[in-house]
């Protein structure tokens, strides 16, 4: 990620702060651990992730639903295995 | 210093429910109208509301408003203020119909209407039996709600400032309040919005207990801006639990998985629900078994290296039960506790979920506090609604689905009252005094120029232990005494918090220091108003006073937070039109 502006990954990280407990406690673990190693296609992707609403996103996550955007599916993925 | 002036007719603080129905009301009244949010609105924590909105509309069963009074007064173990718990309930139909007209998919009966499900506590006939009060939209109605509200807010003009927190209260030589100093977070900078009339919907702060259902965006924030600026809190020592929630996370685990066979387990693998309700042992009503696991606990019989919690074990019932009927609780104890139930027990904890307490309001949302011999003076344009109000609808004890009834209700007749008090008292703006920005300034320089000073995280972890471990469920003059020492200590920690990074842009750091300044305000008012109350009432359940004791105590709370005194005043016993509904013994 050397090459994304350090501001947006802040901006990111602040964004990572949801409606639902459940999904900060995911997101809170994801940056601590996994977050910086993203390659900048796979940031974008969580980037998308967190314009979801909390409810769709955290159905992803449990895998409650399926993700039918292929986009989203690989960094979804990571996140389930948080 | 020069810090930068916004001017608007009002700004609302919060941008959940409350917040953006109240923000609707004045914006639709062509007032321009501010809303301040640490977060994207939509993702406020009334996303997290899913069981619905209760009032009576009578569509699949007989139901009345003043049954719903009845059940609320009941509920709140008759701390609630009548006037304002009939205005909420009669109010009700009126509010759902009008989010449905704003387009809320609430889900229908075949005949078009809304349909309603049941809720506990919701009764006909002044408890005679259940009754379906209960609109909701699937299991999404929170964020049917903000989405609603939201749409409606931008088609009239509201200007959302997203990812601004507020830090502090600005009140004139009048007390009178006339804005509010706030962080915007993209650039650093503080800036003091000036307004006629200013609203708090802040929301909760369960984040004061170590185990909350809360996101980590509750942090009473409103709250502590209120104690910094000498506005007292309401009834402070009353909070709502589930007992099951995953130790160190919060996430609920419901009580059917105890419906199914689950058992609680202490250190000694003992079944001690047997010996505290021999009878219905684990299914005992909820805050009885919260009690018994705090009771665990505190009597060190806790399991894990710190004892502070206990076990739910599933094992027993064989993995084909386990699957077929809980397989959403095997997800969440794998993904938030890290155990298998169908190998291993759940460890659990009773959970904070919802602050009854809060800023104190009359039922027009109107912050109102002592002054002279009048208990309930208004300030002058300042308002609140939602959780981090009090108005005082919830009382003691919270019923379910009041809270997002709460919310439009409030926040519509919060709204109404700040646009008539700019039509008629407040036709432009009041100064603003000299040092409108000096107390916000002085924390963020504090905060940049500390050394030597303490972790943010291990503070705050600190509080949330303390809070947990002395004013949770099970409460006695020794715990919350020794409570009331402890956080106290902790608060003069909270004075030396210091932040690594002292960047300006997106400092988040910044932030969660900043919020951890207003927990702390809520956690001493909580131990301090909770170690006064020598009665047990709704959720406030004292071992060592175990009855109601109306004679003495059926009074509000009001914390101070200059010198941490207390003060009371009466709970109000005269409904707006029908008979007040004397105390009776809370059995059911």
């Amino acid at each position: 990620m050397t090459d994304i502006d350090p501001v947006e990954i802040k901006r990111i990280r602040w964004r990572s702060r949801r409606g639902l407990l459940e999904l900060d406690i995911v997101l809170e673990r994801f940056l601590a651990n996994g977050f910086d190693q993203l390659t900048t296609d796979e940031l974008a992707a969580y980037r998308k992730c967190l314009e979801l609403g909390d409810n769709d996103f955290l159905d992803y996550v449990n895998g409650k639903a399926e993700v039918d955007d292929p986009e989203l599916a690989h960094i979804i993925g990571i996140l389930r295995a948080v | 210093m020069t810090v930068p002036v916004r001017r608007f007719d009002a700004v609302i603080v919060g941008g959940g429910g409350a917040g953006m129905r109240a923000a609707l009301q004045l914006s639709e009244s062509g007032l321009k109208t501010a809303v301040l949010s640490k977060v994207f609105p939509t993702r406020s924590h009334t996303v997290a509301a899913q069981g619905g909105i209760s009032a009576s509309l009578g569509n699949v069963q007989e139901d009345r408003w003043e049954w719903h009074m009845y059940d609320t007064v009941k509920g709140s173990d008759w701390l609630g203020d009548q006037d304002a718990i009939e205005f909420m309930c009669r109010k009700a139909p009126e509010a759902v119909i009008e989010l449905e007209h704003f387009g809320m998919p609430f889900d229908r009966l075949e005949n078009g209407k809304i349909y309603q499900r049941p809720f506990g506590g919701h009764t006909q006939n002044n408890g005679e039996t259940p009754v379906q009060r209960a609109c909701a939209a699937a299991d999404r109605t929170g964020h049917a709600m903000l989405h609603t509200l939201y749409q409606r807010n931008v088609r009239a003009n509201t200007q959302f400032f997203v990812e601004w927190m507020a830090l502090d209260l600005i009140r004139d030589e009048a007390g009178d309040v006339v804005g509010v100093t706030a962080l915007e977070m993209e650039t650093g900078e503080v800036y003091i919005f000036h307004a006629k009339a200013v609203l708090f919907a802040t929301g909760g702060a369960g984040r004061i207990y170590a185990a909350s259902t809360n996101a980590f965006i509750n942090t009473g924030d409103g709250l502590g801006m209120c104690v910094r600026a000498g506005i007292p809190l309401e009834d402070m020592e009353f909070w709502q639990f589930h007992p099951t929630g995953v130790a160190g996370a919060g996430v609920l685990i419901t009580e059917g998985v105890r419906g199914e066979g689950g058992i609680l387990l202490n250190a000694n693998g003992e079944r001690f629900m047997e010996r505290y309700a021999p009878n219905l042992k684990d299914l005992a009503p909820r805050d009885f078994v919260a009690r018994s696991m705090e009771q665990e606990v505190l009597e060190g019989r806790g399991c894990g290296p710190n004892k502070d919690y206990v076990l739910l074990k599933l094992d027993h019932l064989g993995p084909d039960i386990i699957k077929q009927r809980l397989p959403g609780i095997r997800e969440i104890a794998i993904k938030f506790a890290g155990v298998d139930p169908i190998k291993e027990p759940i460890p659990v904890i009773p959970t904070c979920h919802y602050m009854m307490g809060g800023i104190p309001t009359n039922y027009r949302g109107e912050v109102v506090i002592p002054q002279g011999d009048n208990p309930e003076a208004r300030v002058n344009g300042f308002y609140a609604a939602g959780e981090c109000a009090c108005a005082s609808v919830h009382g003691a004890n919270r019923l379910g689905t009041n809270s997002l009834l709460d919310l439009v209700v409030f926040g519509k007749s919060a709204g109404d009252s700040m646009v008539e008090f700019i039509r008629n008292e407040m036709p432009t703006w009041k100064p603003l005094p000299a040092n409108a920005a000096e107390r916000s300034l002085a924390r963020i320089s504090r905060l940049d120029n500390q050394t030597n000073g303490e972790d943010v995280t291990e503070v705050r972890t600190a509080m949330q232990r303390t809070v947990q471990a002395r004013a949770a469920v099970f409460r006695n003059s020794e715990n919350l005494a020794q409570g009331v020492k402890e956080i106290q200590e902790v608060a003069e920690r909270v004075k030396r918090i210091q932040i690594k990074d002292k960047s300006k842009v997106f400092n988040t750091a910044r932030v969660e220091a900043l919020e951890l300044e207003n927990l702390i305000e809520v956690a001493v008012a909580t131990l301090i108003s909770a170690d006064a109350r020598k009665e047990s009432r709704g959720a406030h359940a004292h071992a060592d006073f175990q009855q109601r004791d109306d004679e003495v105590w059926m009074k509000h709370t009001l914390y101070y937070g200059d010198d941490r005194r207390l003060t009371y005043k009466p709970v109000h016993t005269k409904p707006l039109s029908v008979d007040y509904i004397p105390p009776k013994e809370r059995t059911f």
